[in-house]
Parts: C-alpha cells; structure tokens; sequence
C-alpha cells in the first residue's frame, strides 16, 4: 500500500497563500495577547490557589457560589472539570487569586475553602482531591526557569543544525519554531487556556517535534543540492518536500493520533498539554513545508540580488 | 552488515533480557505488583504533598549579631572600657554592628579587643567621631547560611521521619535561593505537615516579673512608662490557656533550647493531654538553684516560639523534669508539640513558596488514564504500521514495544520518578520512534523503486535515513537535555523519560530493525520481493 507514488505539487508557489495563512495567525494570536485574554496563565506562574474538589453528586454551580460566598470567600474562579470523552466527573476546580503579595498566609486558601464547603453546602458530601498553592516569589521563578528553558533549547538546536548544516538553515529552522510557539500560545490566548508547567513541557515538545520535521526535510534538500547542481534551489526544495511527502504525512498523522488520544483520554490533568501537542504537530507539520523551506529559498533570492554569490551552500554532508 | 547474524540476535535477546528484568525484577506476586516495586511513581500518580520552602538564613545572621553584641558587651566591660552602647542601628543590615560612646583615649584598647582574634567574622572600620562600626565578612555570612540551610534540612528531616512518611524526598533546591524541596508520598493534609515543618520550636522559660496585662499601654502604665532595661514584654495565653494577653519578662531565660533533653507526650491528673520534658545534667542543676530560691513566691512561663504557652507558681525545686500543661492542648497537637521539641528548634523561620497535594484517588485516576492512552494511542499506530507495511510492519512494531522495555527497564534501573507528563513523554517517544522507522522504509521503497536488489536497498536505506535519523534524535536530545538542565519537577520527569526514549529508540529503529532485515533477508533466496 502507499499514498502517493509520486506526487509534483509546486509548494514554492503557494507560498503567498502560505504566508497569509501565517500571518492571519500569528496576528490574531498577537491581538489577542495584546488587547483580548493576553497570556493566560496557570497557577504554577501567577501564584495563587487551586482546589479540586470531587463531590458525590453533581454540584450546582450557583449553590456552590453562595458556598463560598458565605464563607467569606473572594472572587473564586469556578470550572467543571469534564472526565474522558466529556463525562462529568463531578468535580470542580476552585481558583482564587493570590491573597497578597507575599509569601505569607499561605494555606489559608485551602482552609478557607474546606470550611466554607463544610459550613455551606449542603448538596452532596465532598472530598478535597488536589491542590495547589504557589506563593508569588515561586511563581516568578517557576516563569522566568520556563522563558530561560525555552530560549537555551532554542539556541542549542541553532547551534546544533549551524554545525551539521549551514547557518541559514539553522535560522530557517528557528524561525519556524518561533512560528509554531507563537500560534500555538496564541491559540491558548484566544480559547483562553491556561499555560502552566505541563504545557510549557508540551511546548518544548512541539519546539522538538517541528524542529524534527523541518531537518527531515532540508537533509533532502541537502542532499538533492549536492546531487544536482543545475536545478534551480526553487525545484530542489520542492522535489525535496514530495519526496519526503510520504514521510511526512504518515508520522504526523500517526504522532497526531497519539496526541489526540491523549487528548481524549488522557483526563483533565493533561488537557492542557495534549491541546498544545495537538496544535503544535499540525502547525510543526505545515510549516516545516510553508515557513522553513520557503526561507532558504527567499535567502537565496536576496543574496542574489544583492551580488553575491547566487547559490546556496549544500552544507556538509558527512558521513556518520 | 549481514555478517554475525547470531552474534547480534543474541546481544539483542541479552539486552531485552536485562532491561525487562530491570522493571519486572524478581517475580513474587502478580506481574502488577513485580512492576510497581520497581518502577516508582510521581507524587502526581501516587498521591502525596509536594512543598518547596524557603529558609529564611538571614534571621540566623541576625541572631548571631545578636550574640556577638552580648559578647562584646561584655568584652569591652572586661577591658575597662565604660561608657560603650554596643548595638545594631541599621534595620536593614542585621550583621552590622556599632560601637559608640567609647572615649578616643581608649582607642587602642577597643582595637585590641576588637581584633583581639575573638571577632574574626568582622571587618573592622573606626570612624573619625570615635565610633566603631562592625560588619560580618561576606564569606561568613555565606558559611552561616549553608550551616543554616543543612542544619534546616536536617531538623525538618527528623520531624518528618518522626511522623513516619515513607520515602520522603528533603533536599536542597533552586540555585542559590536557600530552598528546601519535600516531597511526602501519601500525605495528603498538607496543613498539619506544614505546622510541624514551620514550628521554630524554641522552647525557653522565663521568669516573670509583671502581668498578665490587658495591652501593651496597661504594662508600661504598670512600670511608670518604661520597660525595665533587662524586661521584655511577651504576648500569650493568660493563666490555664485563658485570652491574649501581655506579660512582662526577664529578657534572659532561665533555660533555653539545648537545655531540654527530651519530650513527651502525656496526660495531667484530669486526662488532659500535656507535655513532659527534661533537661540536661547541667541545666538541671541550674533550675534546681533557680526553682529553689524562688519556690513560693516567683512565678515563671513557658515561652514557646516567642509567645507564653503557659504561666506556672514555683511551688517547690524542680530538679530536671516538668510539664507544659494549660494549652489547650488536643491529643494531637501535644504529641506534635513534643516531637517538635524532641527534633530541636530551626536555626531560622521557613515560608512557603509552593504547596502542592494530591489525593490518591486523583492520581489512581490519572494513571489510569494515561496508561489507557498511551495503550490506545501505540496499538492503533501499531495497526497501522501492519496494514500499510506488512511484513516490515513487524519490524516496527517489535522495535516499538523493546522500546518501551527498554524505557521502563531504564526507569526501574535507575530509580527514576515515572510522571504524568513522563508518561506523556513516552507517548511522544512512540511518535518519534515510528518516524525513524517510516524513515527508513519510505527510504527503502524509494531505492526499491529505482530498480535495486532487495539487499542493496535495504542498504541503501538504512544509510540515507541513519544521517536524518541522527539529525533530528541528536537536535530534541539536545532540547530535553535543556529543558532537564533547567526545568522542574515535573518537567525533569518527562524530559528523562523523553531522552532516555529517543536513546532507546536510536538502537531500535537502527539496529534492531536492521538486524531483523538481514534476517529476513538471509533466509530469502536472491532477487525475492521485499515484504513492504
């Protein structure tokens, strides 16, 4: 069985529609940083408190509200917590901000809460299942390890792809992660999901993931440039990307089916995570076709015109 | 290639022998138990409190400045030197120390006993007016806040040991900033774990010289506006754990910290539980002398984290044993009490930075979860892998699942924490692990379709795909090295996972499934169909 057996798509020349699609976006991911949700995020960064609580039966949600209300309890976020496949798990997560700007009273939140519930709510019995309580110096931290995390992995791998190819690939490469990272945040910004430590992991997975995808395919090119040297890099990159079409559409869609199982079965604890793996392989995916290869393309058109040598290095190809 | 077939197969065979010995271990019981003794859990699967705290070592300089200004006092006093006022002016450098009011004439002698070879902790600096002025060298600050951190670890190390947490993780953490990380599996009221960790549990008694009093202004009314110079004022419980109220104290306390030997909890007469200490040989002795000259007419007070836990009438010597009764104490808190004694009292006071519980039904139900995932996710792309490759299929799918035994071989072995986003980095090695192995047969077929022999491209393809293979393994290695370098706890736990999979995957996809080519090659006659 095979997919395509050989394929001739002219993937340069849609690559205005190709940075339409982009730019639409990342803008709209960008205006809604700016002015709409902004980055939404999770406990782990903001500092605060978050409580799940499982209850016999199914809680209403205005009961609970007066709970809390009674108890004394400020501005709680309330949210249902949905099981696999959108079962209700009876649970619910109880957020409240951070109570102050030091490290101080600490525990009160969970305290406060239980005996709220305890005091007020008479609906159904109900058992404290998690929380998380993260004072704002831990919060801090936590988001500055996380930028930091995000940035040297980044710059590793232009290192890395500077040695083994040449350095415009390695900026390809990055600029394309950049890509994927911003919409994938901005996807969180606009359905307003929080980004906490999980999602942070997810998205180095998807910095990873995309930048796999994108080496598979200037390696092609790679070695399709040092095979042929009359071919314009224009035909060489889009021979590439059919040749490796194949590829490409069986391990995204296979990864991506992994992904989406863990986003449906996975549980709330890794909604989070599974949505950004989901979007990140799909967004990883195109623009190691739309954003990557596009880029060495334009590069060398630029060199061109501005006098200097017109081809593009094949990079080195050693043998490992 | 080609050559030592058995050679290979054998080291293959060795190596899943090892790795599946590794997570299974010696089989006693059902194969569910074998594999939970080996492979350990994350708090987030197994239920238990996570809390990372802060220690706050600058008390601890500030308490030895403290001293030091006792000592000096009394040094200079030694030498002569009257009229001294030895303090600490600056609220904001609490290692800073000033000596003023001491005549110029005597200068040389201040110096003397100032770098006498008592105060090596001190720069030294005199100003013109005659003042001294004292500050602690950077590099004993620096070693006051490490003994501060370890002697922190090791006190909060003994309290939770006392309370019979299995596997508990207390270690040090951050970069610099003086944190204590504990992990309690099980434990899951974070609250009374907290209490007991954050409890100074200095234990001291004073005698009292007025009170109790209604506040602050009805004590210095009482004194004619002033506090006595030797006196302080503490707040507390009023006599039999009544209301807050202020009671004047000697500043000296009678005994202090190391002088208790030992702790207990107990009932008084009425079965209400209460506390028994001792003191030692030496502080014994001297309580003797202090109960006896003030048996009948002194009273003194239990003064617990700077706050009087109770008020008590010397009613005869006591040798080397009492009691703090009067607390309102449940059964519970006294016992936590006198472990908190038992254990010593903290070098500094600790805050909480990051609190994190979770049931363990909670965890039962994301294990679950994740696992069904992960088994749902692998068997469809296991299914597919059969379907559009067909014999080469079986190459993948058997390179998948020495994978996960390698995975999980690596984990048990090495004791690594298994995580939920672990767990999800295993899901992701699963996708990465397939693409090597569609790599390589895309790349097979491709040479196939040119025209090549079944050996040649098999050959061939492995050669292409190996250098991508390396590329994009090498690049997110890299990546989950970083992030392991620089991420947190669960963060550290999927990059393990995520690296020591793609590390797996590496033998695998290019080793193992080239063996099982040749193999099947082997036993083909020349020029017969490649299944794939």
């Amino acid at each position: 069985m095979e997919l395509f057996r050989s394929t001739n798509i002219d993937w340069l020349g849609k690559k205005w529609y190709f940075l339409g699609f982009s730019l639409i976006f990342s803008v709209a991911g960008v205006l809604s940083m700016l002015f709409w949700h902004g980055v939404p995020r999770g406990v782990d960064f903001k500092g605060g408190t978050l409580i799940y609580v499982k209850f016999d039966t199914t809680p209403n949600e205005d009961h609970l509200r007066q709970a809390l209300d009674a108890g004394g309890i400020r501005e709680p976020t309330i949210q249902r917590i949905s099981g696999s496949l959108g079962q209700t798990a009876n649970e619910e997560m109880i957020s409240l901000p951070q109570s102050s700007a030091t490290d101080a009273a600490h525990d009160a939140g969970r305290a406060s809460v239980v005996s709220a519930l305890t005091a007020n709510y008479h609906d159904s019995a109900f058992e404290v299942q998690q929380v998380e309580i993260v004072g704002p110096t831990a919060g801090k931290q936590l988001q500055k390890q996380a930028w930091l995390a995000t940035l040297y992995s980044l710059i590793g791998m232009l290192i890395y792809l500077w040695f083994r190819f040449e350095l415009i690939y390695g900026v390809a490469a990055v600029v394309a992660v950049f890509h994927d990272t911003l919409i994938t945040v901005g996807a969180f910004s606009l359905t307003n999901q929080e980004i906490t430590l999980t999602v942070i992991a997810a998205i180095l997975t998807l910095i990873g993931y995309s930048m796999n995808d994108t080496i598979v395919v200037f390696d092609r090119i790679r070695e399709n440039l040092a095979l042929s040297r009359r071919e314009s890099l224009a035909d060489v990159v889009n021979r590439s990307i059919n040749q490796t079409l194949t590829r490409t559409v069986i391990s995204s869609g296979l990864t991506f089916l992994t992904v989406l199982s863990l986003y449906l079965f996975g549980g709330e604890v890794l909604h989070g995570f599974s949505f950004a793996l989901v979007v990140g392989i799909l967004i990883g995916t195109y623009s190691s076709i739309a954003v990557a290869a596009p880029m060495l393309v334009a590069y060398q058109d630029w060199r061109a015109s501005h006098g200097k040598a017109a081809t593009l290095p094949a990079g080195k190809r050693s043998k490992v | 290639m080609g050559k030592n077939l058995a050679g290979k197969t054998a080291f293959i065979i060795a190596i899943l022998v090892v790795f599946c010995f590794g997570f299974v271990g010696i089989p006693h019981g059902s194969l569910k138990e074998s594999i939970g003794k080996q492979i350990h859990l994350g708090l987030d699967l197994k239920g238990g409190t996570h809390l990372v705290l802060q220690v706050k070592v600058a008390e601890a300089v500030s308490a030895q400045s403290d001293n030091d200004v006792a000592r000096l006092e009394e040094d200079l006093q030694k030498a002569g030197i009257t009229g001294a006022s030895v303090g600490k002016l600056d609220p904001a450098h609490m290692d800073t120390i000033t000596i003023s009011g001491t005549p110029i004439a005597k200068s040389s002698d201040v110096r003397g006993v100032l770098t006498g070879g008592t105060y090596p902790n001190y720069d030294v600096g005199s100003n013109p007016d005659g003042s001294w002025k004292l500050t602690m060298k950077p590099a004993a600050v620096k070693e006051l806040d490490a003994r501060t951190l370890s002697t922190s670890i090791e006190t909060i190390r003994e309290r939770i040991d006392k309370l019979g947490v299995t596997e508990p993780v207390i270690q040090q953490y951050g970069l610099g900033e003086n944190e204590i990380l504990i992990e309690l599996p099980g434990e899951t009221d974070p609250a009374r774990v907290q209490n007991i960790i954050q409890s100074t549990a200095r234990l001291e008694i004073h005698q009292v010289v007025g009170g109790p009093f209604n506040s602050d202004q009805d004590a210095l009314q009482a004194n004619g506006g002033v506090i006595p110079p030797d006196s302080v004022l503490i707040k507390g419980s009023g006599t039999n754990g009544g209301g807050d109220q202020i009671w004047l104290l000697k500043r000296v306390s009678e005994v202090a910290g190391n002088d208790f030997r030992d702790a207990q909890p107990s009932t008084d007469e009425n079965g209400r539980p209460d506390i028994t200490f001792n003191l030692t040989t030496d502080a014994g002795e001297r309580f003797y002398k202090y109960t006896d000259a003030h048996k009948g007419t002194g009273s003194m007070a239990i003064v617990l984290d700077n706050r009087v836990k109770e008020v008590a009438g010397i009613q005869s010597a006591i040798r080397d044993s009492g009691r703090i009764s009067g607390g309102g104490f449940t059964k519970e808190s006294a016992a936590d009490l006198s472990l908190m004694l038992r254990t010593g009292a903290l070098p500094a006071s600790l805050e909480f930075l990051e609190t994190r519980t979770v049931g363990p039904s909670l965890g039962a139900a994301s294990i679950k979860q994740g696992v069904v995932a992960a088994v749902a996710g692998m068997l469809a792309v296991m299914a597919f892998m059969l379907i559009y490759y067909r014999g080469a299929g079986i190459n993948a799918d058997l390179a998948l699942v020495l994978n996960l035994v390698l995975l999980l071989g690596f984990m048990g072995y090495s004791g690594s924490v298994l995580t939920l986003p672990g767990i999800a980095g295993v899901i992701l090695t699963i996708g990465m692990g397939v693409d090597s192995n569609v790599l390589i047969f895309e790349r097979i077929r491709e040479e196939l379709r040119s025209g090549k022999t079944s050996a040649a491209a098999v050959q061939q393809g492995f050669a292409h795909a190996w250098i991508t293979i390396i590329d994009t393994h090498v690049t997110t290695i890299v990546s989950a090295l970083i992030l392991f370098l620089f991420g947190t706890g669960p963060v550290r736990g999927f990059a393990v996972t995520l690296a020591v999979g793609l590390c797996a995957n590496l033998f695998t996809a290019v080793f193992v499934s080239r063996v099982i080519f040749d193999a099947g090659l082997a036993k083909k006659e020349r020029g017969a169909a490649l299944s794939i």
